[in-house]
């Protein structure tokens, strides 16, 4: 990726299904991302965890990319991923369908179940915070039980709410701002995911656990 | 903190930038600071200052600023014709203004120049915001109140002891400074999906000219030519870290290199990455203008990185010149 960055892509265990790899790939970025943190190279100017891979941004000029693999090659192989349950699990409120979660209806009738259903399934179990990107504080997690997993929409929105709680190619996310987006909406929230006056600046952050409960006051309910 | 200058006129697009922010991309947080980082540091070492403090960033010229002190300042960046209370001052170089002096940017001269460097011994003084000054538009964080300059708006420096004597005349000369030029050729280096692409199709990347389109701005430029670029075959790629610099290339063929305000992660595939030494080369130029690639090694590019360190380093041993630019009074 240039002549100043790496990018170290974790390879899914073709033995376990392909959410598991995936789940496994994310705690094996982390804690390299975690490592290289706590090393605090000075040759080593910051990481960018994603999903499977690692941006690793270096000064060429102090470390030699040979060196950087080298070196990697050794971490690697002694790298301990991190834990399968998150240390910190962040509760969501969400209000589902009506005017806050305007694609519940139609996300229920393309996966041929209730919306109340939709909802329980969307509730039933807490998602890991695979990465933040796209924009500040846009937390990807995951990953959806299969039922839920729907491709993004044909046509994008332009704009869609700051707090919309919404799922798309098997990951579920909420958008900070108001944003340009293609996935579908759920619901909504009102907490503020990203605030750059506070340290981190992120309600999430990569490794969290993230459960959606039913806001008392959800258009839409359970039954 | 000192009152600096006020705006008479804003241009464009004036914000306040540094060096960038780095450590909150892992949060999505772009990096922001300087388009053309070289030019940002250029303008700091002249004045003594930290190479990425905090300085205008001026886009296309246009600007009028009123100086409310005596402020040693040094403009980089773009050919712009720069006056001031009306008296021609050279760019890249130290200049003395006196308090109630208007100092003027005007437009480009010549065929590349975008963005210019405006910093004042000191550094402009604002909060910062997840350690950096970067103003971040579409964020509405960072700068000055997380937005661009309008007229009226007031600056501040940090105090600093500078003798004008000892810096006024500094100039940084042309022997010490990126090849800025009409349609550059970027070199770059294969990207992460390279391999996707076939040998035609990579060929066909260096062997166009690209126009830059007119929703181009700091998070990216979308480039326009008569051919498309596709992959030999389709790949689903997922999100991944990208940096500036970076070459994605959507579904409709048509290439965007990222730039300072890029965002953080990506999942297009990425058909080569733009060296950091020719970066200010890119940044240099607005829609309209064309520029060209070809691919290099990862030595040429440490080479040129290092070649860049150099002429920055080249600051420590600047004298001011026998005969100091005498300020117009």
């Amino acid at each position: 990726m240039g002549e100043a960055a790496l990018l170290v892509q974790a390879q899914p265990d073709p033995a376990l299904d392909p959410a598991e790899a995936e789940l496994a790939a994310n705690r094996m970025v982390l804690a390299l991302a975690d490592l290289l943190d706590a090393l605090a190279l000075p040759s080593i100017e910051t990481v960018v965890p994603a999903i499977s891979s690692v941006l690793i941004r270096y000064d060429p000029l102090q470390l030699t990319s040979a060196r950087l693999h080298a070196d990697l090659r050794r971490i690697v192989t002694r790298l301990v991923p991190v834990p399968a349950t998150p240390p910190r699990v962040v509760t969501v409120a969400v209000r589902y369908g009506g005017v806050f979660g305007p694609d519940l209806e139609e996300v229920a009738a393309l996966l041929g179940i209730t919306p109340a259903e939709v909802i329980r399934l969307h509730t039933a179990q807490i998602y890991r915070v695979l990465m933040i990107g796209f924009t500040p504080g846009f937390a990807y997690a995951g990953i959806l039980p299969p039922v839920l997993h729907l491709p993004r929409r044909s046509t994008p929105r332009t704009a869609v709410p700051r707090g919309s709680v919404a799922i798309a190619a098997g990951l579920t996310g909420i958008y900070p701002a108001v944003l340009p987006g293609g996935w579908h909406l759920l619901g909504h929230t009102e907490l503020e995911l990203f605030d750059p006056q506070r340290e981190p600046p992120c309600l999430l952050r990569p490794g969290d656990g993230l459960q959606f409960t039913l806001h008392p006051n959800s258009p839409v309910g359970l039954l | 903190m000192n009152r600096v200058a006020r705006v008479h006129d804003a241009g464009l697009l004036t914000t306040v930038q540094d060096g960038g922010r780095t450590h909150a991309l892992r949060y999505g947080v772009p990096q922001s600071g300087a388009m053309d980082r070289f030019a940002l540091a250029a303008a700091n070492l002249l004045l003594g200052n930290a190479p990425n403090a905090a300085a205008l960033e001026i886009t296309a010229g246009g600007v009028e600023l009123e100086l409310l002190a005596p402020t040693l300042f040094a403009i980089t960046g773009a050919e712009v014709a720069v006056t001031l209370n009306g008296w021609a001052v050279p760019t890249w170089q130290v200049v003395y203004g006196g308090r109630g002096m208007r100092l003027a940017l005007g437009y480009r001269q010549g065929d590349w120049g975008a963005y210019a460097y405006l910093a004042v011994a000191g550094g402009i003084a604002v909060p910062a915001v997840l350690g950096s000054a970067s103003t971040y538009l579409p964020g509405a964080f960072g700068g000055y109140a997380g937005r661009k300059l309008a007229r009226g708006d007031e600056l501040h420096a940090y105090p600093c002891q500078r003798d004008p004597a000892a810096y006024v005349g500094r100039a940084w000369d042309v022997a010490h400074r990126p090849a800025y030029r009409a349609c550059p050729s970027l070199r770059l280096i294969a990207g992460a999906h390279a391999d996707l692409f076939d040998a035609t199709t990579l060929a066909q990347c260096t062997n166009t000219r690209y126009r830059i389109a007119p929703s181009s701005n700091r998070m990216g430029y979308r480039l326009h030519s008569s051919h498309a670029l596709h992959p030999a075959r389709p790949a689903s790629i997922a999100s991944l870290g990208v940096l500036p610099g970076v070459i994605q290339v959507p579904p409709d063929g048509q290439p965007i290199l990222l730039m300072a305000d890029a965002q953080t992660t990506g999942g297009y595939p990425i058909i080569g990455v733009v060296i950091t030494a020719d970066l200010p080369l890119a940044a240099q130029l607005l829609p309209g203008d064309q520029l060209q690639f070809a691919f290099t090694t990862h030595t040429e590019a440490v080479a040129a990185r290092a070649q860049m360190q150099h002429w920055l380093a080249h600051a420590a041993h600047l004298r001011p010149p026998m005969s100091a630019y005498a300020v117009p009074v």
